[in-house]
């Protein structure tokens, strides 16, 4: 499957990949739950830089506020401590709480595709709604975007539940990416798929990324998904949930499925996995519940 | 598939002729005095369709229409008020916490009190159409207000994120996510209220109306014209059967995303 | 669920604003009255109804008895009514044969309103009790029946062939599967079947008979009195109030393991 390297899509080339858009700098931020006073620590004095177009996999146990943090930068939560910069100015602080809004654009775990619009009027839905573009131009990069991106043009006038959860999820991602987002916020996104339907998705992926290089920040509990996609992988611990490793991972792109078994994979996994589990076994001694 | 539907079919045929059978066999044999009192089924049906009826009441009267015109007016009168009403007011109340919590209080407080206890305090201070229309119309709201309320809360948290991360106003999230997301609700509150407002119609005009079927079935016990009690009641039956499936149709044809869905599901 | 989610209690508990809602709506309606707005004239301020009652009623053996009559009632058309609405709604959901036959002929009756029976009732049943036991039973009836069905239909099936290629009998399957996962609808239909035959019972108490209280309220408005009215509608309330307690305690007792 090839996609072209068309100028709609915004595409950073190995020249340009020092975009001056997506950096993110998450410094010391905090959030604290106080439900009944019981003042419930979901994350904790956390602080990652993220360069744009960089491709950041957050790892974690369950409860170690890996979604709050996605939460926060997308501006659906607020933090209680610490600030957040998106290209040097200032996102989120104590007195200035985020917003959401279509430089960071989510892509939800268990899919939000609105269920009574078409694909098409889904994809459509940011530029027309922010009116950034006229009806016939948003169209008509849509059905383009579609075709790219594996065909799905054909299925432009079907409803979401009428397509394959893969099919979902790519449709979702196009959605996101119409609007030109400086920020891609994948919550999860896989973690409902089989392992068949989770390859393709990563493989589209990382297509995807190849072509409009975004700043991407990807939570999964998945480390294999994780070292796979990203160019590094932040494992978090338990509650109160910081940053315990941060790992660049230097596989070279474009990423293959054989590199998997290869020597350097098994190496960053192993470190990656010691991390993760140390802190799983925390979490399960502590009784920690999954936030489905 | 033909065969099976066919055979449903005669199934629905035999218990439809069995429930007349069961009601004629019983009127004309059963030598015990309740069952002699009742019409049997020939009868009423040779009323009914009757050019020069009897009982003065058939399809061929006018009379008849007259009154199957008054019920259907009250009917729909009260229920297109209690839907503008009540699913506005369901939908502020399943978005804003603040309007939740006072509307909540008084809909709790006159909840319990069964619509029709109202008639005689409506029929004291309203004129009696005025309030027929407005027991039928209590009934019918409170049961769509209930509903889309339900509906709205019961949308997708992510469905709202999603719009807001694409840049939706508020306006376009009540158009975009609310409307549509609560929709499957607010049309099961809607045939409930019409159900709701057939059913209160039928009280509030045998105790209260002149006009219309519940007082025509009143009128026919008290002048003892038996089988005219059953053609109200019949009329009564298939006025509310037939404005419940309009209904749905409606609501089918507005979610038509749902129609695709369950098909595709299988 | 479905059906359960239609019940959903709003009226959780009581806030601040909601306490100012009742409030303001009871300051309101002394106003109104007090200040002779139009249309209000006749009708008496809260404090009117509720001085009425702590003289006229509330050591009156008549209107204790009315509470006592409409209660008995609502007791019998509602038991009877889930006596025999709940086996009729199970074999309507298990039996193919009894589904083809019966349900059409359901789906006819149920639409017509309960009170248009009340003529047939009286001139049927030998006794008015007996008459109004009947309305009230046919509110609740149809309700429980299609409640029960439904609840039945939703039934997965692949519980059912579990338990038959585990070798249970019909007999173990119905008992051990079907019925308990018809509780939350028959719950439902219940709490929606005891609202219903509350409505019915004093509205056919105002037509056709001379006890109850619907009765009482209806000669409140005979006799012109609109504070009987009043009393008579509150008193109804809460009669009502009370039964849904009860029902709401007896569902509690079925799903010990759901907090509703």
């Amino acid at each position: 499957m090839a996609l072209s390297d068309k100028a709609e899509f915004a595409p950073r080339d190995a020249a340009t990949s020092a975009a001056i858009d997506g950096a993110l700098s998450i410094r010391r931020v905090s959030k604290v739950y106080d439900a009944e006073g019981a003042g419930v620590v979901a994350v904790h004095d956390c602080s990652v830089e993220i360069a744009p177009g960089e491709f950041v996999a957050i790892v974690g146990p369950s409860g170690c506020g890996k979604s709050t943090l996605l939460n926060i930068l997308a501006g659906f939560d607020t933090l209680t401590a610490g600030e957040i910069y998106l290209d040097g100015k200032p996102l989120a602080s104590v007195t200035r709480p985020p917003q959401p809004g279509p430089d960071r654009v989510v892509v939800f775990q268990h899919g939000a595709l609105f269920p009574w619009k078409t694909v098409l009027d889904n994809i459509m839905y940011g530029p027309l709604r922010q009116r950034t573009m006229t009806k016939a131009a948003a169209e008509e990069k849509a059905v383009d975007l579609l075709r790219r991106c594996g065909g799905l043009d054909t299925v432009a006038s079907s409803y979401p539940a009428q397509l394959s959860s893969g099919m979902q999820r790519r449709v979702e991602i196009i959605r996101a990416l119409m609007n030109e987002p400086k920020v891609l916020l994948l919550d999860e996104p896989f973690r409902a798929m089989d392992s068949v339907s989770k390859a393709t998705m990563h493989r589209h992926l990382l297509e995807m990324y190849r072509l409009c290089r975004k700043t991407i920040v990807f939570i999964t509990h998945d480390l294999e998904e994780a070292i796979y996609l990203a160019d590094t992988v932040i494992v978090m611990t338990t509650r109160p949930g910081t940053v315990k490793k941060v790992l660049k991972i230097s596989l070279p792109r474009p990423r293959l499925p054989q590199m998997m078994s290869s020597h350097e994979y098994l190496e960053i996994k192993r470190q990656v996995a010691e991390g993760v589990h140390e802190e799983a076994k925390k979490a399960f001694e502590r009784g920690e519940r999954e936030h489905a | 598939m033909r065969m099976l539907r066919n055979r449903r079919f005669w199934m629905m045929c035999a218990g439809n002729l069995g429930l007349f059978a069961l009601w004629y066999g019983s009127v004309k044999w059963v030598p015990l005095e309740p069952f002699r009192r009742m019409p049997d089924p020939v009868r009423v049906m040779t009323e009914w369709f009757n050019p020069a009826p009897v009982f003065g009441i058939s399809i061929f009267v006018k009379t008849y229409y007259f009154h199957i015109l008054y019920s259907s007016y009250r009917a729909l009168v009260s229920f297109f008020l209690a839907v503008s009403l009540g699913v506005p007011l369901g939908i502020v109340m399943g978005w804003n916490k603040k309007v939740r919590e006072f509307a909540s209080a008084l809909l709790g407080l006159l909840q319990p009190v069964p619509p029709l206890a109202w008639v005689p305090l409506a029929i004291l201070i309203l004129p009696s159409e005025a309030a027929v229309i407005f027991v039928c119309f209590l009934v019918a709201f409170f049961a769509t207000t209930l509903n889309t309320y339900v509906g709205v809360k019961s949308i997708d948290p992510d469905y709202f994120r999603a719009a807001a991360c694409l840049g939706a106003s508020r306006r376009d999230v009540l158009f975009d996510v609310i409307i549509p997301g609560a929709l499957p609700n607010i049309f099961t509150g809607l045939q409930i209220a019409m159900g709701a407002a057939w059913f209160s119609l039928a009280a509030g005009e045998m105790i209260a109306a002149q006009y219309g079927l519940g007082f025509l079935i009143m009128e026919s016990y008290n002048l003892v014209q038996v089988p005219t009690i059953v053609i109200g009641m019949a009329t009564l039956g298939l006025l509310g059967y037939f404005s419940s499936m309009f209904i749905r149709h409606v609501g089918a044809k507005l979610m038509r995303w749902r129609e695709e869905a369950i098909g595709a599901n299988g | 669920m479905r059906s359960g989610s239609a019940l959903v209690n709003w009226r959780k508990g009581l806030n601040w604003r909601g306490a100012v809602a009742v409030a303001g709506f009871i300051l309101l309606w002394e106003l109104l009255v007090r200040f002779k707005v139009p249309g209000f004239e006749t009708i008496p301020t809260l404090s009117d109804v509720l001085s009425t009652f702590w003289t006229k009623y509330m050591l009156s053996a008549k209107y204790w008895k009315a509470w006592a009559v409409s209660f008995e009632r609502v007791g019998y058309g509602f038991v009877i009514s889930q006596v025999l609405g709940i086996p009729i709604g199970l074999l309507l959901g298990t039996r193919q044969m009894f589904h083809d036959v019966m349900f059409s002929v359901i789906e006819i009756l149920r639409p017509i309103p309960p009170l248009a029976w009340v003529p047939i009732s009286i001139l049927f049943w030998p006794t008015n009790e007996m008459s109004i036991v009947f309305i009230t039973f046919i509110g609740a009836f149809f309700i429980i029946v299609i409640n029960v069905h439904d609840g039945v239909r939703s039934i997965k099936k692949e519980h059912l062939w579990l338990a038959r290629s585990l070798g249970a009998s019909p007999w173990r399957i119905f008992r051990r599967i079907i019925i308990p996962s018809v509780i939350p609808s028959i719950a439902v239909g219940m709490t929606l079947g005891i609202a219903v035959t509350w409505n019915v019972v004093i509205a056919a108490e105002m037509i056709a008979s001379d006890t109850g209280l619907g009765r009482l309220t209806w000669e409140g408005y005979v006799s012109n009195t609109p504070t009987v009215v009043i009393l008579g509608m509150i008193s109804i309330g809460l009669a009502g109030y009370l039964s849904t307690k009860l029902v709401d305690y007896a569902e509690k007792k079925m799903m010990p393991w759901r907090k509703i």
